[in-house]
């Protein structure tokens, strides 16, 4: 028998809540109206066409969380990819030409098995879990998400890094054609993220194909991304073509952009503002009321001690 | 009916509804779930995207009537100057009301911390004077120079409304690139006028009267 104890970072059972209802988006509805905020916000398509392909074969992860789920369509329709857009709901009008598949993943760098690999062969030898993780945009809003992925850990390890590893990057694919944000050097593309070895191989750091059961819609990074939830999303990188294994800390895309706004770690620390805005509270999509941020999203337990020592407001 | 009846029953009327679009436009938006999965967000936005555009009609009354010489655009000056001040006043409602809830503490550390937010609302403070005076009464009690001169604050609340934008953008600055680059114009055109009135002035040896 599989005994599960309860971390902090779980969420209540009671306070699950079935799909019908978070589709619908009532308790926005409802304490807006209750606020005397005359935003009758209607039900929005319906969202069949955005439906992807089922995936088989997952099981339950440790990291089930059951908070209230943000619904199908808000996670498929507010979305920051600015390789199709730099409005939320660019992401989903523009990415219909991108073609996630076939898709090939280059490992590079200090390891023992470089090469080109078809996405089914990363996937493939392991165990698809379903992990309900918070997420929490560095813009100050949040959602909570059933994802479908691999240990990230579990992937680096079949590639035999060596012990000059002591970092991993990350690069999304580059196809200026299907996406179009690219056409304009908005950011330097390819966007590029990185992690320490430590934190790749932290039980948390999810290699994500999939959400609410399906295949990765394209507008959240298909076939296949990283979910990093004790940081800010951005470090999630989306539709990966690239992973190297390296010496030095890799580039980051948001780090180049504006240093003294993005760090390398980019930790969600309610302590640590972003220099435009506050990061003590957060909006949970789908409420009206902000929520106090927590520290590590919430995941302090599973990640605090990689942090111990380091000043997080220096290394932010 | 006479050309000031049309003014005043058909014109004006028709272009107080006419403002009043966006207003109804975000109504339907609201009601349609149009506002998509953050409304809160995307509320703010509208009426700050609302004011901006506003203050640039505003501030080209002047240029289109002189250029194009259609006195009559003056007529509506004051009630576009009216709109601007109550988009901008919605969304700093929008702001105080639905983003922060009332929570005078976190408004109050966003106005001392957040550069782009001091200067958002040191913009629409200095839109508050502009919208009282806008009677006819204060027009008089303060006499017609005073009154210019006071009401030239709006360049200075554009800028910084421009700038507030400017300063929010993450990454992709191109549409208030377009705002600022509209706002320029139309404060490039009348230092333009300034610098010829002042040659025109000197040539005929008179005071120029503006």
């Amino acid at each position: 028998m599989l005994i599960r104890i309860a971390k902090p970072s779980d969420i209540k059972s009671s306070e699950i809540t079935p799909k019908s209802v978070f589709l619908n988006r009532r308790k926005f509805l409802k304490t807006a109206a209750v606020a005397g905020v005359g935003l009758a916000a209607g039900q929005l398509l319906p969202s069949e066409a955005l439906a992807g392909r089922k995936l088989d074969g997952i099981v339950k992860g440790n990291f089930a969380t059951a908070e209230e789920q943000t619904s199908f369509m808000s996670v498929t329709s507010y979305n920051n990819f600015y390789e199709f857009g730099t409005d939320k709901n660019d992401p989903v009008k523009n990415s219909e030409a991108f073609k996630a598949k076939p898709w090939t993943v280059e490992i590079a760098g200090k390891c023992e098995k470089p090469g080109t690999y078809a996405f089914e062969d990363v996937i493939k030898p392991h165990q698809l879990e379903e992990r309900i993780y918070r997420l929490r945009c560095v813009e100050a809003w949040s959602m909570v998400v059933p994802w479908v992925g691999v240990p990230l850990g579990d992937v680096i390890k079949r590639f035999e890094p060596t012990s000059k590893a002591k970092f991993v990057a990350f690069e999304t694919i580059v196809r200026p054609e299907e996406m179009p944000g690219q056409k304009r050097p908005i950011l330097p593309w390819p966007y590029v993220e990185g992690l320490r070895m430590d934190e790749a191989m932290n039980p948390l750091s999810l290699l994500t194909v999939g959400l609410y059961g399906e295949e990765l819609l394209n507008q959240n990074g298909a076939p296949i991304r990283l979910v990093l939830p004790w940081k800010y999303g951005f470090k999630s990188i989306k539709s990966i073509v690239k992973i190297t294994f390296t010496e030095k800390e890799p580039p980051c895309t948001w780090n180049q952009q504006a240093a003294h706004e993005y760090g390398f770690y980019a930790n969600v620390n309610p302590q640590v503002d972003h220099p435009r805005w506050s990061q003590a509270k957060e909006r949970r999509i789908g409420e009206f009321f902000k929520r106090e941020t927590l520290m590590f999203n919430g995941y302090a337990d599973e990640v605090a001690a990689l942090y111990s020592g380091l000043d997080l407001k220096k290394y932010y | 009916m006479s050309r000031e009846k049309i003014i005043r029953r058909v014109a004006k009327p028709a272009v107080f509804v006419l403002c009043l679009g966006p207003v109804f436009w975000f109504a339907w938006l609201a009601v349609s779930g149009g506002l998509g999965a953050n409304p809160i967000e995307a509320t703010n936005r509208y009426f700050g995207d609302w004011g901006l555009r506003f203050l640039l009609v505003a501030l080209a009354v002047t240029p289109l009537r002189e250029m194009l010489g259609l006195s009559v655009v003056a007529r509506f000056r004051r009630m576009i100057g009216l709109y601007t001040f109550f988009y901008i006043f919605l969304h700093l409602t929008s702001y105080v009301a639905l983003d922060q809830f009332f929570d005078l503490a976190a408004i109050w550390s966003d106005i001392v911390k957040r550069n782009f937010i001091t200067v958002g609302m040191i913009s629409f403070a200095m839109l508050v004077p502009l919208a009282v005076t806008s009677t006819k009464g204060w027009m008089k009690r303060l006499g017609g120079k005073v009154w210019q001169r006071l009401h030239r604050l709006v360049y200075a609340a554009g800028i910084l409304g421009v700038v507030h934008f400017y300063m929010m953008v993450k990454a992709d600055v191109r549409e208030p690139l377009i705002y600022a680059a509209v706002l320029g114009a139309l404060l490039a055109w009348r230092i333009f006028r300034r610098i010829k009135r002042k040659a025109a002035g000197r040539r005929n040896a008179h005071p120029a009267n503006s």
